[in-house]
């Protein structure tokens, strides 16, 4: 009996010992900032004491027998081999205890698959490897939807590349390596937010922790998940669906903003969006400097800083599309090549950043082909469609 | 064992690896019997918006007592050289009476496109609750270089609709299935 | 006859010997085990810390995709079936396979499906990519060139093992002993009759599956894409409907064996013979019909959610009477501990911790949180790991002696389960905590606040993966180099059935050549 009381405490110990750990942020499950994600939280806490006690029941009892009924303790074995009663007794028990932890789930589910009502609505398309998020207004004019691409920031691709000439700085420097974007999604505090998901290539899954929100991104069909956030604050997520080579790479922010400052954010996006784009002019050294930084971000993931490529994706460095045609060059990015992963950047790219990586792709790395492309050349190339 | 026993025993396991076999066939078939099998139980719990076929309206009395928005979103396929727009990005219906509805197509390309325009509601289960009795998405469409086009869609909203659903999200999304050959061709 | 056998090579390639054939599945499943622990070393290299350190994002998916192909179909299954081939005949009292010759094939087909996908490796854009899962459209319109051979690879893989499972079910209904009831059958036997059948159902599926993506990549099929009418999850239920009972391919054998070492080294009979066998029908059963709680994020409606959702949980209920039953074996018997038992208790235990961790998955909405991340590969590598893999250890050093007329190294072997046993801790568990922070799956780089959980993990893996070696010098001291004392014909004091009790050690080479008598 004394061997089984150690036993016990040791096992409790542990519990104790891994539960406490458990209630630390970093080793749980976090608790949220939504009503629906405090209950998710409550239900697994639940769920984890359930396991713990019948786990405790089980292996204790185990454990005990391990000790007490040991060939020097105990050299005649019991000859029982069944025992209808207790048979039934251990089915039914954990039925019972199953449906204990069905009810709760099962109106939790029922609440958060509860989209109606909803103040507002974003739609949300993944990417491969990026989010587009786009307002949809009711205002019945398309032309005022605010829409933009979230992207991996400058720093997080920084230090990834440790490759290139690019790379500075390590993830143990940077806070938020892996889980800061360029342009964050942003939302009012209060609003019952509705998700739409889609995705544009492969499934990707839109997921943020603190709100509960998983939703997967299927190209060709639409989800639908809401949230509605009452502490205003930054919120980041991931990717949760294996979407390729950068699925590690596309991180979600989510900006919650008091109305206010939601509506004056707001504002000034449907203004960016009313200017239309910018087609000024550049210099050779303004094309090369913008085209650096926009191919670093956009390109060097797949065609390498240093152009020379890797695997299926193909150096750039006196490929024929660098010695050809700058019109064909500008196809390419724009359009894409059908059949290959070179997608393409027409819709997400602005006319001045095409114009800026197709000139820096032509003049550097040993490339010298001493043309350049204007953003307007990109404008009349995208919206006169190809001179046939 | 003497080889009198062997012969009935071979005979036996014979019949049995038929019999297993004809399993391993028939779990093959189920395999692809799933494609229209989850058609069917899409069709029945309104997944993904596949149910629509064409409806037909029958004239009926609108329900007035309630209100439903139905948003009209579009999402145009990255190689798509389309601008894909509703005219109205939400309308206010009565269910039991049929509106119509347009959507904007301009083909920016150089060429003729073929598209194709896949439906998909949200909340998913709505669809079998929204008929369309006139569609573009219900054949591909042809569009010549720089053509625009007006596409009409025709619907209502079944007054069968459950009271809980308040707002239908009817997305689009536009597909570029220009046959191959015909891309090439333009290509070159 | 005689004990006479072929010698040389052709005694290999051209056998038709259940022993022989069953020799061959244990050393190729080893093999891979080895190849495919390889793969997951260096998977956790790239993530002992974060940042981009020894490969390239892309050929860090390919890792995971074939560590996973490679441990479930080359290292998993082939060691349950090399299991099977040898003890099925010698439990029933047969002389040998219902089908002789087919079962050569079955295993012959094996090394050529996994040269096929390990031959991917080196082809123009890498090996497959896209996970064990082959999620459409990622695998079909995005797969690299290479998805076809793996699609190959799959098709003769699912050859093999419908082949291998119509044997083990002709073998169980027409070759038993005169007496050797159904519900007299150890549940060794029972357990691999039931997989058997899991595995006639739903490779068919699978090739059906792999099938579909050929057609959808080159024959202008749109089964899983939306533009031409399919819908990419469709993909996902069929895949899962397939993938659900194979959890249960690769567990239920070693839910046999612990049944057959726990009231050996108990020295008592088992506890609930026919609840064992009623639970084991039930969970294979219940596998049909849950397949879709992989896909709680795909957009079900809510009605159909709740029914996985329940399914689910049901089946947390037979999986609870066999472990306590095996408690209760344990109950009152006179313990011994000699290494199998201690892989048998360890395996109660932890399979057991990952059947928690499957009850809390099972929980729709907390699934939402826990769904693809580092707490869902926690879980399922504490059923494959310390479950199936401990299983299938235990079974080694159970029957080794019969094999080989040897005992083997019982203090190496010792070592060998207290170094896995505590690796295998230190490999998984810590990976709940990091899925619980929010670390998401199938990633080669991750933020600081992952980087403690992760480093431990590491450095568990690469002590679990050296261990193994310990494994292997034991199996070659034993089985090549014949060292250890001799067997007896019961081998184990407690230990009951007919190959222990009407066999000599090693067992003969044809197992009964004259039916035994069983009472």
């Amino acid at each position: 009996m004394s061997l089984f009381r150690k036993v016990a405490l040791a096992v409790a110990a542990l519990a104790v010992l891994v539960l406490t750990g458990c209630s630390e942020q970093a080793y749980n499950m976090r608790e949220g900032v939504t009503e629906i994600s405090k209950e998710v939280y409550e239900l697994h806490m639940i769920a984890i004491w359930v396991c713990v006690v019948i786990g405790v029941l089980t292996f204790g009892a185990m454990f005990y027998s391990m000790f007490a009924h040991r060939k020097s303790k105990n050299p005649i074995p019991a000859k029982f081999s069944h025992s209808t009663t207790v048979e039934i007794i251990w089915t039914v028990i954990p039925f019972i205890i199953l449906i204990a932890l069905a009810v709760p789930a099962v109106s939790l589910l029922i609440k958060m698959e509860d989209s109606s009502d909803s103040d507002m609505t974003v739609m949300v398309k993944g990417w491969q490897w990026k989010w587009e998020y786009k307002y949809i207004d009711g205002d019945n004019d398309p032309s005022n939807d605010v829409s933009f691409f979230s992207n991996l920031d400058e720093q997080s691709l920084k230090t990834r590349d440790n490759s290139g000439k690019n790379f500075s700085g390590t993830p143990i420097d940077y806070e938020n390596y892996l889980l800061e974007v360029d342009n964050p999604l942003v939302i009012p505090v209060g609003q019952k937010v509705r998700f739409l998901v889609t995705a544009e290539d492969v499934i990707h899954s839109f997921w943020v922790p603190d709100f509960s929100v998983k939703k997967d991104a299927i190209p060709g069909f639409v989800n639908e998940v809401w949230t509605k956030v009452d502490e205003p604050g930054i919120y980041r997520g991931v990717c949760a669906e294996l979407c390729g080579k950068d699925h590690g790479f596309m991180p979600i922010v989510v900006h919650v903003l008091e109305q206010a400052e939601y509506d004056a954010w707001m504002a000034s996006k449907v203004e960016e969006a009313k200017s239309g784009p910018d087609l000024n002019e550049r210099t050779m050294a303004q094309l090369m400097t913008e085209g650096e930084a926009a191919y670093n971000k956009y390109c060097a993931a797949c065609h390498m800083p240093n152009g020379q490529g890797n695997g299926p994706f193909p150096s750039l460095v006196g490929s024929p599309i660098i010695e050809g045609d700058i019109e064909k060059h500008i196809d390419v990015v724009v359009n894409g090549v059908s059949g290959t992963a070179m997608q393409p950047f027409g819709q997400q790219l602005t006319e001045a950043e095409i114009a800026a990586i197709v000139t820096y792709e032509r003049n550097a790395w040993g490339n010298d082909k001493g043309d350049k492309a204007q953003p307007q050349d990109v404008y009349d190339f995208k919206n006169a469609g190809k001179e046939e | 064992m003497s080889d009198i026993n062997q012969q009935p025993e071979q005979d036996k396991n014979k019949v049995m690896t038929r019999k297993l076999v004809m399993v391993v066939l028939i779990m093959l078939a189920f395999g692809f019997a799933m494609i229209p099998l989850y058609d069917v139980f899409c069709q029945i719990t309104g997944l993904n918006g596949k149910s629509n076929g064409l409806a037909v309206y029958e004239q009926q009395e609108p329900d007035t007592s309630r209100e439903i928005t139905v948003q009209f979103m579009t999402i145009t396929k990255n190689d798509m050289p389309w601008d894909f727009q509703p005219v109205q990005t939400q309308i206010k219906v009565y269910p039991g009476k049929e509106y119509e509805v347009n959507f904007r197509v301009k083909n920016r390309a150089g060429k003729a496109i073929v598209g194709q325009a896949i439906p998909s509601f949200s909340p998913n289960l709505v669809s079998q609750y929204f008929n369309k009795t006139e569609c573009f998405c219900f054949n591909q469409q042809t569009l010549a270089a720089g053509a625009t086009e007006e596409m009409p869609m025709r619907f209502f909203v079944d007054k069968d609709l459950p009271e809980k659903y308040d707002t239908i999200t009817l997305a689009y999304t536009l597909h570029n299935v220009t046959p191959a050959e015909q891309q090439t061709q333009a290509a070159d | 006859m005689g004990d006479h056998k072929p010698t040389g090579i052709s005694r290999w390639l051209f056998t038709t010997n259940h022993k022989d054939i069953g020799t061959m599945y244990l050393v190729f499943s080893f093999i891979m085990f080895l190849i495919g622990g390889a793969m997951a070393m260096v998977i956790r290299a790239e993530l002992f810390q974060p940042g981009l350190q020894f490969v390239e994002p892309n050929f860090f998916n390919q890792m995971t995709t074939l560590h996973g192909l490679i441990m479930v179909f080359g290292a998993v299954m082939p060691a349950t079936v090399g299991l099977a081939n040898w003890l099925i005949p010698m439990m029933i009292g047969a002389p040998d396979m219902a089908l002789p010759r087919m079962n050569n094939w079955s295993f012959w087909i094996l090394p050529a499906a996994f040269i096929l996908l390990l031959s991917s490796l080196f082809m123009e854009g890498g090996a497959p990519n896209f996970g064990w899962t082959f999620y459409a459209p990622l695998s079909t319109t995005y797969g690299p060139p290479s998805t076809d051979f793996f699609i190959f690879g799959v098709h003769l893989m699912g050859i093999s093992s419908i082949m291998g499972a119509i044997n083990v079910i002709v073998t169980v209904f027409n070759m038993r002993a005169p007496g050797m009831t159904l519900m007299k059958m150890p549940l060794f036997v029972w357990t691999w009759l039931i997989t058997a059948f899991l595995l006639v159902m739903v490779m068919p599926v699978l090739a059906g599956a792999v099938t579909m993506m050929l057609t959808d990549r080159h024959f202008g099929t749109s089964f899983f894409d939306a533009a031409g009418g399919g819908d990419p999850v469709m993909f996902q239920h069929i895949f899962w409907f397939f993938g659900h009972p194979e959890v249960y391919i690769m567990i239920l054998p070693a839910f046999g064996i612990a049944s057959a070492i726990i009231p050996t080294f108990a020295r008592k009979k088992l506890f609930g013979y026919s609840s064992m066998v009623y639970a084991t029908a039930s969970i294979a059963f219940l596998s049909f019909i849950v397949w879709a709680h992989h896909m709680f994020t795909v957009g079900m409606p809510v009605k159909g959610e709740l029914f996985f959702m329940i399914a689910t949980m049901l089946i947390a209920v037979p999986t609870g009477v066999k472990v306590f039953n095996w408690v209760a074996t344990m109950w009152q018997g006179s313990i011994t501990y000699e290494t199998p038992m201690l892989y048998a208790i360890a395996f109660v235990i932890l399979f057991t911790i990952g059947g928690f961790s499957g009850v809390m998955l099972a929980l729709t909405p907390v699934d939402w949180q826990y769904h693809d991340t580092y707490f869902v590969v926690a879980h399922f590598h504490y059923v494959l790991f310390p479950g199936a893999i401990f299983g299938t250890m235990a079974a080694v050093y159970y029957w080794m002696p019969k094999w080989t007329g040897r005992m083997y190294d019982e203090k190496l072997a010792k070592v060998h389960f207290w170094l896995s046993i505590v690796f295998v801790n230190l490999t998984f568990f810590p990976m709940h905590f990091s899925g619980l922070a929010g670390m998401q799956r199938r990633v080669p780089d991750y933020n600081i606040m992952f980087s403690d959980f992760n480093m431990w993990s590491s450095i568990g893996a690469f002590g679990l993966g050296l261990t193994q070696f310990l494994f292997l010098w034991i199996l070659v001291k034993t089985c090549m180099l014949k060292k250890g004392e001799k067997a007896t014909d019961q081998v184990w004091e407690g230990a009951e059935g007919l190959e222990f009790n009407q066999l000599p050690s090693p067992a003969p080479y044809h197992s009964f050549s004259t039916p035994p008598k069983v009472d």
